[in-house]
């Protein structure tokens, strides 16, 4: 793939953490890429390495014992991983945005709204002073902020969730990035206030051109946004496809399960599908073979004793799991060499 | 209705129940207003069956779920169980009540006991209830805790030896222990992945068949509410706005809030993407909600008298009762 139709493209992953003396790997071996002006959505359950592999993009691990072991994160073809703070800055904020969370935590407390935006235009533009607030008052507006004149003024605890949500939205966009890493935006957001801001992020994609990475546990939310979707289970992809494919061609037994899993409003079903047991622990991942193995209804002896790989089983359709060949490893060598 | 058959048929009936909050201000911390956090409800539970009450943080749901409990006193109205009065109990009778109404709790990491062994934890109450000591128990708990499906060794174990799934089938065991007529249920998933949620909710479900039991789910998440309840109360701003049997609700919904609520929730389909309502601004604060119908300021459908008078829950549809002026 030539640079021009990846913005970015994660390739074997490995970012691992020291724990005790030991490096245990939260996300292993992973390679997905988002095209301009696509949503990508990452969706896993907590502890899948999602965050990390979030985190790891935007070159903001913990810098005591979070480290990228191997691979490369190539944005516009240049890669991440190796880059100093220095320069990880001038593209943070820039080129790559990033939301997270909690909007209550995520801004200062300490600084009004006004301020906090203009920071990043003063960073990263060279527009003059007034022009700044003037731009700062706009982007509130563009994000559907009424009271923008008042709000810049205003400190984040005078606003509710949502707003602050917005607020976060307002500076992510504010120099019109290319990429914007949205991590669980609306997990901490009531359900009527979670739709205005999808639907915010939404439009704001459209308005902006930008790709929108998003990072989420909730299906629904999937379906609601995405173009193409990952799915991530204890460290690794396990699934990637679009959307249409992943809610209504699932392949790996993992990702049946989980779309089993949860109650559907338009149906009554007496039994929800179980997905047995719980996902390994980062210390407790299993040293070969498949990490999903222990709860995988289809486990079969293959899978404790090879690890699988993410081949593709049609095109735009790859799945990590040795129901389908492709995910032996000698047919990655083969398609390695047609490649 | 003479006192027989309120006995037999409902469970639990609560009329008209308030909890204020008072808040203080000034040098003297006198009282200066009320947060409103259950504002007049009323409902019946009738015996096995599940009642889900749903709504966004802050409505006063899980207000509602203490106060039925008596964890709270309440601020005005009435709670009867099995036909008696229990709002003003106390002491000893108030301890009695409390063996035939359990709660289990949201957040499986906070409601149990760090330092207490699970068969202690499981055991506790059984003992305050004069049901044997420690020891004498000991079957009994392990068969608990077999049922809510925990390996035979967690009785030996301390809680951050679990995961959090397991941990809420700790506090179910718990909550099971003395034979309770009625558990609230506050949330019980909310706290879950996916994969374990569908895993504790079919538990509480089985259980409450085997055990006879009257559930109160309280929880955020209409669609895990739906899938649990027979029948539904939705609550907005202290406020019981709507209730209907389950699939009534979801298939046609009265008051424009539960509609909006239902659109909100983004489905699992990517082919059914249906127009939204989308609400505007947030929830208004209970401490000063607004005139009339506490919905106005936000509704879609919001007529002008909709400031000025307050809706009563009606009856629009059998079994189905709305608070909205549209119905009027």
């Amino acid at each position: 793939m030539s640079s021009q139709d990846t913005l970015l493209e994660v390739k074997n992953l490995h970012t691992g953490f020291n724990i005790d003396g030991r490096v245990h790997h939260a996300v292993k071996d992973v390679s997905f890429s988002v095209k301009p002006k696509e949503v990508v959505c990452i969706v896993g359950e907590s502890g899948c390495g999602k965050s990390v592999m979030s985190l790891s993009v935007m070159n903001l691990l913990p810098k005591h014992n979070g480290k990228i072991d191997k691979g490369e994160i190539l944005f516009e073809g240049r890669d991440l991983a190796p880059l100093s703070e220095k320069e990880m800055n001038a593209i943070r904020g820039k080129d790559i945005s990033m939301i997270f969370q909690e909007p209550m935590t995520a801004l200062n407390p300490v600084l009004t709204i006004g301020y906090q935006l203009d920071e990043v235009l003063i960073n990263h533009t060279t527009i003059s002073k007034e022009e700044i607030r003037r731009k700062s008052v706009s982007l509130l507006k563009q994000v559907g902020i009424s009271r923008a004149d008042q709000i810049v003024n205003e400190y984040p605890h005078q606003l509710s969730g949502g707003m602050r949500q917005r607020v976060m939205i307002a500076i992510a966009i504010a120099c019109q990035p290319k990429l914007l890493i949205a991590d669980e935006p609306t997990t901490a957001l009531d359900v009527t206030v979670q739709a205005q801001i999808l639907e915010l992020i939404g439009k704001i994609q459209e308005e902006v051109g930008m790709a929108v990475l998003l990072i989420t546990h909730d299906l629904g939310v999937v379906a609601e946004m995405a173009d193409r979707v990952v799915v991530m289970y204890a460290g690794q992809v396990v699934e990637e496809t679009d959307v249409d494919r992943l809610f209504y061609e699932p392949k790996h037994p993992y990702t049946k399960a989980l779309l089993e899993s949860i109650p559907k409003m338009d149906e009554k079903r007496d039994v929800l599908n179980t997905i047995e047991g719980i996902v390994p622990s980062l210390k407790n991942m299993p040293e070969k073979g498949c990490r999903f193995v222990d709860r995988c209804p289809a486990a079969m002896d293959v899978c404790r004793e090879m690890d699988p790989i993410l081949g593709e089983t049609d095109k735009g359709h790859a799945v990590r799991c040795f129901l389908y060949e492709e995910s032996f490893p000698q047919s990655s060598d083969k398609r390695a060499e047609v490649q | 209705m003479t006192k027989e058959t309120v006995q037999s048929e409902h469970l639990l009936q609560v009329q008209e129940l308030k909890k204020y909050y008072p808040v203080r201000g000034g040098f003297f911390r006198r009282k200066v207003g009320d947060v409103k956090a259950v504002d007049n409800i009323s409902l019946e539970l009738k015996r096995g069956e599940t009642f889900g009450l749903v709504g966004e943080s802050g409505c006063g749901k899980s207000t509602a779920g203490r106060t039925i409990m008596r964890l709270f006193k309440p601020t005005g109205g009435k709670i009867l169980f099995e036909g008696q009065d229990i709002t003003e109990l106390r002491g000893s009778g108030l301890r009695d009540l409390r063996r035939d109404i359990q709660m289990v709790f949201q957040d499986p990491y906070a409601s149990l006991n760090p330092k207490m062994m699970v068969g202690s934890i499981v055991s506790e109450p059984m003992i305050n209830y004069g049901m044997g000591s420690e020891s004498k128990l000991k079957d009994e708990v392990m068969e608990l805790l077999k049922r809510v499906g925990l390996p035979e060794d967690a009785y030996y174990k301390y809680p951050h030896e679990f995961s959090g799934g397991q941990r809420q089938r700790i506090g179910i065991a718990r909550a099971l222990a003395l034979k309770p007529k009625l558990i609230i249920a506050d949330e019980p998933v909310s706290a879950l992945d996916v994969s374990v949620q569908s895993q504790v909710l079919n538990l509480l479900k089985e259980l409450q068949e085997e055990f006879q039991l009257t559930l109160l789910f309280i929880a955020h998440d209409l669609s895990v509410v739906k899938h649990m309840s027979d029948r539904i109360g939705v609550m907005y701003l202290g406020n019981l706005v709507e209730v209907a049997d389950g699939e009534d609700l979801y298939k046609d919904p009265k008051h424009p809030y539960t509609q909006a609520l239902i659109s909100a929730i983004p489905q699992p389909d990517p082919r059914n993407k249906s127009e939204r309502v989308i609400l505007s601004g947030d929830v208004p604060s209970p401490q000063n909600p607004p005139t009339g119908c506490p919905f106005h300021p936000r509704c879609p459908k919001v007529m002008p008298h909709c400031s000025e008078v307050k809706p009563q829950l009606k009856e629009v549809n059998r079994d189905h009762r709305a608070a909205c002026l549209l119905y009027e």
